[in-house]
């Protein structure tokens, strides 16, 4: 689906012609990410994002090929492989580093493309579906990100296996069994290791799937903006080539510059000296914490402190870290207001703000060391974070008064400039309003 | 429905954990924490200027050198670097022929085995060969120094501070004027570990294995105070634990001059594609 | 542009489209040089390792072989046989009318002059790469006395030439030089 205005792919040259005549690919692509797609006009550099992150994974993908043709997933030498890449292949030391913070970069993306959706409340109808699987990538990309740093079988991959499969046993009854088939074995050894190098290569196919899904889903409304109001005539849409082709080719400039100084400059900045140390079953580092992505949501894991009634502490966390993430599926229908942007949602706005801080706070004391007062912060950061999106959101969501929304989204971009909004063929004039 | 047990779930996980709170908030007010002797007596490592810290800094091949000699007389005795081959020394200014020389009368030996006869032996080390492991018996396995720079916190110069920083505990004092073994009588260094507030714990198994000036002859002439010395074999350990450095940051200048170029020449273009619409 | 009076004439007329349209033109073929230049390493990675290249020479001691005997070496992941013939096996080798031979080539032409004894070749049939029996003390050295393959039947002679069976060529003679009297260096 696409709105009526939509240009039509015509094959100039005959043999396109020929191939559109028997399997439509570059129509595909045409409609999809080409002249055939109307994209609002007024889109910000927070809808770069997606790109990025389609872009994140591709790369992540080509790097972890090339990765698994030198690495040995066997608990004996995967230490010394990743070494042997570092060393000896060439270019080995770029690759592995270029993954590594890769993943880094992957998470930063996901995570602007996330609260971009929170700001301008992207999952609301009809975008319910686009978000939900945003929310099926994201659990992906973590279960992914998570077994891939158990790879070079260090000491922070082999304790971080340890205490996430330990998570499971919180489970009562089919805890402790259910742990030990995750691993194999009754701690993380070769059989885990193995297991997690040939899901880790699986998983980000399935990713690359749900994302097909979830830009299938996009196609069908079209993208939201930030004014949050809907399309409504042509002159409110440029074709997303070369549009939003040029605006998304600068942004992966500016992000491969991020990149590229990380991995050049500043390879180990994002990682932790005790992966430099082979596994050691006999020794715990002394502060073992996961990966920066994953802080937020171990700060949440190790909030409860303390047994709540029946419920155990650990089970507490175990069911707070995984509830963090699953109320984002109910998102769309606890925050129901009519209005979309937060840019005239006064009250929203502020709660939003509040949120980045809360969540930067509880990255921080996630990766800070389980000691007063960084228990007590990340318990009131906590809490706030489940207040918001389960008490507050839907508060805000009836009594808040929406500032005005403008008439389209050409007035928003021109004022209201009457004779702009009904100008057609927008893309096609050259520079007048 | 949502909108019904969205609050109630909500309100129960802050519930619960104001529980814990509270709970930790009555414990953090009632009971006192104890002061401990590594957190009142370690030390962060000494600021040290390496040649290799800056984003155009390279290493010192001359620097290396110095400090492959003091890991090859001193540190070579217990701790092995099973990482790096001894071809790799090339990368540090030794030719072909030094590579040779050096692999060839390395003290410890490559290990062999026969699988048709059953026979373990020994051989000269190649130049293709990693430094062979040094196994020190009934001493446990010192560790592998191929990655300590990259394995520790501070890397080269927490090895530094702490190859430089061993101490008389007799009398030791902190900055603020506090004598160790007068406020912590119990934190006294049990026999068999020696004391350096460089340490986390500040007892290790090592004893100082730099002692005096001139420990090790410098064959180009620099003096061997044991500060020069641990400096030297730190960078040399930074060296073993990321060999591609100066390839590294070399290739980064190029790819991010590159990128700099492309993504302003995007910028252009962009603002030329949408010059007729804003 | 927020009005018309702002455009510059120059942006509409032929020249200025044109300077418009190098633009993007440059931008999307720097992009395409830097996948390119991004390409190289992944390619480049499938090439040997610097450990498998700093195995590329071998040296082997030669002085432990008596006469008549034969070893097998390793060099780059396949066997070499070195081989010290005695003065018949020579004179047989000599004897052979070169021109009748499927690959001809003497016995000198496959040896260092001055160490005709010393025969290095691969241990690797011409045919399908299996490997020759004849190096080891006790194993079958064909009609020819020299090597015979049990794969397809090739057999050579005391200069591991090929005499009869499949195979297309003689063992090939690795590159190699005498370092000492007592260490050869192949490759």
């Amino acid at each position: 689906m696409s709105f009526p205005w939509a240009q039509e792919y015509k094959p100039v040259n005959p043999l396109m012609r020929y191939l559109d005549e028997r399997l439509p690919l570059p129509r595909f692509v045409y409609n999809a990410v080409g002249a055939g797609y109307p994209v609002p006009r007024n889109l910000n550099y927070m809808w770069n994002f997606g790109v990025l992150a389609g872009f994140a994974l591709v790369m992540q993908i080509v790097t972890g090929i090339v990765l698994a043709m030198h690495y040995a997933a066997n608990a004996g030498v995967a230490f010394d492989s990743v070494e042997h890449i570092m060393r000896d292949v060439n270019w080995g030391w770029m690759l592995r580093y270029g993954h590594a913070n890769g993943a880094s970069m992957f998470f930063i993306v996901i995570y602007i493309h996330i609260f971009r959706g929170f700001f301008y409340s992207s999952y609301k109808a009809p975008r319910e579906m686009i978000w939900l699987l945003g929310v099926v990538i994201f659990l992906l990309v973590m279960a992914t990100a998570f077994m891939g740093y158990v790879l070079p079988w260090g000491q922070m991959s082999f304790w971080g296996a340890k205490v996430i499969t330990g998570l499971f046993s919180a489970i009562p009854f089919v805890g402790e069994p259910l742990q030990q088939w995750l691993l194999g074995g009754f701690a993380p050894d070769n059989a885990a290791l193995n297991r997690f190098f040939s899901l880790h290569f699986l998983l980000p196919f399935v990713t690359l799937g749900v994302i097909i899904l979830h830009v299938w889903a996009l196609h069908i409304p079209g993208s939201s903006n930030p004014t949050g109001i809907e399309v409504k005539t042509e002159s409110d849409t440029v074709p997303f080539h070369p549009y939003y082709t040029a605006k998304d080719g600068f942004g992966l400039g500016v992000f491969l510059i991020v990149y590229a100084s990380l991995v050049f400059f500043a390879p180990n900045l994002l990682g932790h000296p005790d992966n430099y140390i082979p596994a050691n079953p006999m020794s715990t580092p002394a502060h073992i914490v996961p990966e920066w992505y994953f802080w937020p949501f171990y700060a949440i894991l190790r909030a409860f402190t303390y047994d709540f009634f029946i419920i155990p502490a650990k089970l507490m966390g175990v069911l707070a870290m995984f509830s963090a993430i699953l109320v984002w599926f109910f998102l769309p229908w606890l925050d129901n207001g009519p209005v979309r942007s937060g840019h005239y949602r006064p009250l929203f706005r502020k709660f939003f703000y509040l949120l980045v801080i809360d969540v930067l706070v509880l990255g921080y004391c996630g990766g800070a060391p389980a000691a007063e007062p960084f228990v007590m912060i990340s318990q009131i950061a906590s809490m706030y974070y489940f207040l918001h999106f389960l008490v507050i959101l839907p508060i805000v969501a009836s009594i808040e008064k929406p500032q005005p929304l403008p008439f389209s989204i050409t007035e928003s971009v021109l004022g209201k400039d009457k004779s702009a909004v009904l100008r057609p063929e927008m893309s096609s004039t050259p520079a007048t309003a | 429905m949502v909108r019904l047990f969205g609050p109630l779930v909500g309100l129960f996980f802050a519930v619960a954990l104001f529980w814990s709170f509270g709970n930790g908030a009555y414990v953090a007010m009632t009971e006192e924490v104890p002061e401990t002797a590594e957190e009142m007596f370690h030390k962060h490592p000494e600021e040290v200027a390496f040649s290799f810290d800056s984003a155009m800094g390279t290493f010192d091949k001359r620097q290396l050198q110095r400090g492959f000699q003091v890991y090859k007389e001193v540190c070579a005795n217990c701790h092995s670097l099973k990482h790096v081959t001894f071809r790799d020394l090339a990368a540090i200014g030794y030719n072909e022929a030094e590579v040779k020389a050096i692999a060839k009368q390395w003290p410890s030996k490559a290990q062999t085995f026969d699988p048709k006869t059953g026979d373990r032996g020994e051989r000269t080390n190649l130049p293709s060969d990693p430094f062979p492991a040094v196994y020190y018996a009934g001493q446990g396995v010192p560790p592998d120094l191929s990655l300590i720079t990259k394995a520790r916190h501070g890397g080269p110069q927490y090895v530094r501070s702490l190859l430089a920083g061993y101490a008389e505990q007799e009398g030791y004092k902190n900055e603020q004027g506090i004598e160790l073994l007068k406020k912590f009588p119990d934190a006294k260094t049990p026999d068999g570990l020696y004391f350096n507030p460089y340490f986390a714990n500040l007892n290790l198994a090592m004893p100082a294995p730099l002692v005096s000036d001139g420990q090790v002859t410098y064959s180009d002439g620099t003096s061997a105070s044991v500060k020069q010395m641990s400096t030297d074999v730190s960078a040399f350990l930074a060296w073993t634990a990321e060999p591609k450095l100066d390839k590294r940051k070399q290739t980064g200048w190029a790819v991010l001059g590159f990128l700099l170029f492309a993504t302003v020449l995007a910028y252009f273009a962009k603002r030329n594609v949408w010059s007729n619409v804003h | 542009m927020a009005n018309e009076a702002s455009i510059d004439p120059a942006q509409l007329s032929g020249d200025g489209v044109r300077r418009r349209d190098f633009i993007n033109i440059a931008a999307v073929s720097v992009g395409g040089v830097g996948v390119l230049a991004a390409l190289y390493p992944l390619v480049a990675q499938m090439a040997p390792s610097a450990d498998v290249l700093a195995e590329s020479s071998t040296e082997i001691d030669i002085s432990q072989i008596a006469e008549g005997q034969a070893i097998k070496a390793i060099w780059r992941k396949q066997p070499v046989f070195v081989r010290n013939l005695t003065a018949a096996e020579i004179a047989d080798a000599d004897k052979v009318n070169v021109a009748t031979l499927r690959d001809p080539e003497t016995l000198e032409q496959r040896t260092t002059a001055g160490k005709k004894n010393w025969l290095i070749t691969m241990g690797v049939c011409t045919h399908l790469g299996c490997v020759p029996l004849g190096a080891s003390d006790g194993e079958v050295k064909g009609e020819y006395g020299g090597y015979f393959c049990p794969c397809h039947g090739s057999v050579y002679d005391t200069a591991a030439r090929i005499r009869k069976g499949p195979a297309p060529k003689n063992l090939e003679v690795p590159a190699h030089e005498f370092t000492s009297d007592t260490i050869v260096k192949i490759g």
